[in-house]
């Protein structure tokens, strides 16, 4: 895989061996968000001119970006810079805590930029008020165009050391863009940075596109299209734009995902009206039958350490949910609730399984244990399903559709975002309608 | 109480009862009417049917989840044989769909599976499984953009469509 450029992360201070006495805990639901003050990063006077750039701004709008980072977890409340008391330059250097704590803040955000020689060179610190001494200090330099992902960086690292977990900020969401009527419903592929910005179109819509999914090691891709009225599983690298079919199957291949280790894709492969799981080996494209039934056995999913597959199968008569090894031996349902369950996927971390479940005319995105038990409902809609975990398995991205009246009328469909603990569900914001969203791990790790 | 008044009294109980079981039946049709043409969850009404010559209509309807053939979707599909018959050169693609109430994926395979259910028949009344091929849409192409019941029953079908 390329690298689309190369991260210096230097560590100019060290970490404060000392507790910390801030700490979010994202183990429930937050109702009570940690308040943050993130001062506009201060530009170095020295900083060339920049063609591209507003460099006078750059300050305020990384400050801008990392606070909309924080604000969409529902566990930050980053506070009005009006309020604030000290210059950038002056609380980058050392905050007069007090301050800071007049204004009801518990953690602050201070930085520094400066453009020289077409690098960009960005230092930031984190600083517990309350035990007044810095938490965290990075610097990096890398290309001015990436002042995006540096906001998106250093999101990361303080959302890192207040929660104790990975962040997830800097990485992007591969969706189907959609347009145009119900009934004559123009799809595309699409990308963007998980806030919603930087969107690329990666087909030209002539053919329908389906079920978009990130390769967990790489900027590759695998989704189901119809070109040339043939419906097939490909993978496309979204860097150099190539892409190919997924094997040499007769009819009709769909639901495909990778293996965690990037090296597989697993789909189904569906022949005189039945469907059955599949792996193909990227390598050395050797094609494995997982099962074989007469049922419909379709959305596979493998557990992050590879040895297992959870499916939906309507082998009991409605779709459920089992898990079987990954050599297709010892197949288990693990559903038994009320109502049709599918679309599992297995978190990233190996101890959920997400799906969707549909009962008396509602749909519902929910988690369970990744023997069945535990089914907790996070969301309930009119229709919603696809779910996708963040790479750090703390929140679902997936996408609803609403009710269409006479001619369609009404009809939409968006990318919606949940935390796993039910809370902080909110609206992802895409240029176009849009639906299959899948997360990608994080860039920069 | 002696026997003549039970008497009595069941007489009325069954009056009422007779009463209340007419306007139950009376509301159930006029709901039904209401609704469309839907039998068993799957639509029977002509609207959205085209022919692939006179008096051969061009799909078949199935019921939620459901991809086994009705009577009247076998009896179409007769028709089509026969009409195919008579035709020895053209070839067709069956067409499965799917109504919007399930997950993408399933309703691929779905509507696979109906395309099949469709072929299967049409290779029993003697067509040649080369002259017909499949495709599945699921959900993506619906006939009726509404979300109603009628709407959803006007999906869930297969379509023969002439290639050449």
């Amino acid at each position: 895989m390329k690298k689309i450029f190369l991260l210096h992360l230097l560590f100019f201070f060290s970490f404060s061996k000392l507790y910390a006495l801030i700490e979010v805990d994202i183990t429930r639901g937050n109702l009570d968000p940690l308040p943050i003050a993130v001062s506009p990063l201060h530009v170095d006077v020295k900083s060339e001119k920049s063609q591209d750039l507003k460099i006078k701004d750059l300050g305020d709008n990384i400050s801008e970006i990392i606070e909309r980072n924080f604000r969409s977890t529902g566990l930050f409340n980053p506070l009005k810079k009006e309020a604030f008391v000290q210059k950038p330059d002056i609380a980058h250097l050392k905050p007069r805590f007090e301050d800071w704590r007049l204004i009801k803040a518990q953690a602050l955000v201070t930085g520094k930029l400066l453009i020289l020689n077409g690098k960009l060179k960005v230092e930031f610190r984190l600083w517990d008020l309350a035990a007044a001494q810095e938490m965290t200090a990075l610097a990096f330099t890398t290309s001015p165009s990436n002042w995006r992902r540096v906001a998106h960086i250093i999101s990361d690292k303080i959302y890192e050391r207040l929660t104790g977990e990975e962040g997830y900020f800097d990485t992007r969401i591969i969706y189907v863009a959609e347009s145009g009527p119900k009934n004559q419903r123009v799809k595309k592929l699409a990308i963007m940075d998980q806030d919603g910005f930087n969107t690329k179109y990666l087909t030209l819509g002539n053919e329908l596109v389906l079920t978009p999914r990130f390769n967990p090691t790489s900027q590759m891709v695998t989704y189901m299209s119809y070109f040339r009225n043939m419906p097939r599983v490909y993978l496309l690298d979204i860097e150099t734009g190539t892409q190919e079919i997924v094997g040499n199957f007769p009819g009709m291949t769909f639901a495909p995902r990778f293996s965690p280790d990037g090296k597989k894709i697993i789909m189904s492969f569906a022949k005189d009206g039945n469907s059955d799981i599949y792996t193909m080996d990227l390598d050395s494209r050797l094609v494995e039958r997982i099962t074989d039934h007469s049922s419909i056995d379709t959305s596979p999913s493998f557990s992050p350490d590879g040895k297992f597959i959870a499916f939906n199968s309507d082998r009991s008569g409605l779709q459920q949910i089992y898990v079987m090894r990954s050599d297709g031996s010892n197949v288990k349902r693990i559903t038994f609730g009320k109502g049709i369950y599918g679309t599992p996927v297995w978190s990233p971390r190996g101890d959920l399984i997400a799906f969707t479940k549909m009962h008396k005319g509602k749909f519902y995105i929910g988690v369970m244990r990744i023997d069945g038990t535990g089914e907790r409902l996070l969301t309930e809609n009119y229709y919603q399903e696809a779910p996708s975990w963040s790479p750090n398995g703390r929140v679902l991205v997936f996408y609803r559709e609403t009710k269409a009246g006479d001619k369609g009328a009404g009809f939409s469909a968006k990318l919606w975002s949940i935390d796993i603990t039910g809370y902080n569900e909110r609206r992802l914001s895409t240029k176009t309608d849009a639906s299959d969203p899948s997360w990608s791990s994080l860039l920069s790790k | 109480m002696n026997l003549g008044e039970k008497m009595t009294l069941n007489t009325n109980l069954k009056n009422i009862f007779l009463v209340v079981f007419t306007t139950l039946i009376l509301s159930a049709c006029s709901t039904a009417k209401k609704s469309g043409e839907i039998e068993g969850d799957v639509y029977t009404g002509k609207e959205t049917v085209e022919f692939l010559a006179a008096g051969v209509p061009d799909r078949v309807f199935f019921a939620t989840n459901k991809s086994s053939l009705t009577t009247a979707s076998r009896a179409t599909l007769r028709k089509q044989a026969t009409f195919l018959r008579k035709n020895k050169n053209l070839n067709v693609v069956i067409e499965g769909h799917a109504d919007e109430r399930g997950t993408r994926e399933y309703n691929l395979a779905l509507g696979e599976r109906r395309a099949n259910a469709a072929r299967d028949y049409l290779m029993t009344y003697g067509i040649s499984g080369k002259r017909i091929s499949v495709i599945s849409y699921g959900k993506e192409k619906p006939v009726n953009p509404k979300s109603s019941p009628v709407a959803w029953s006007q999906n869930r079908r297969s379509v023969t469509v002439k290639v050449n």
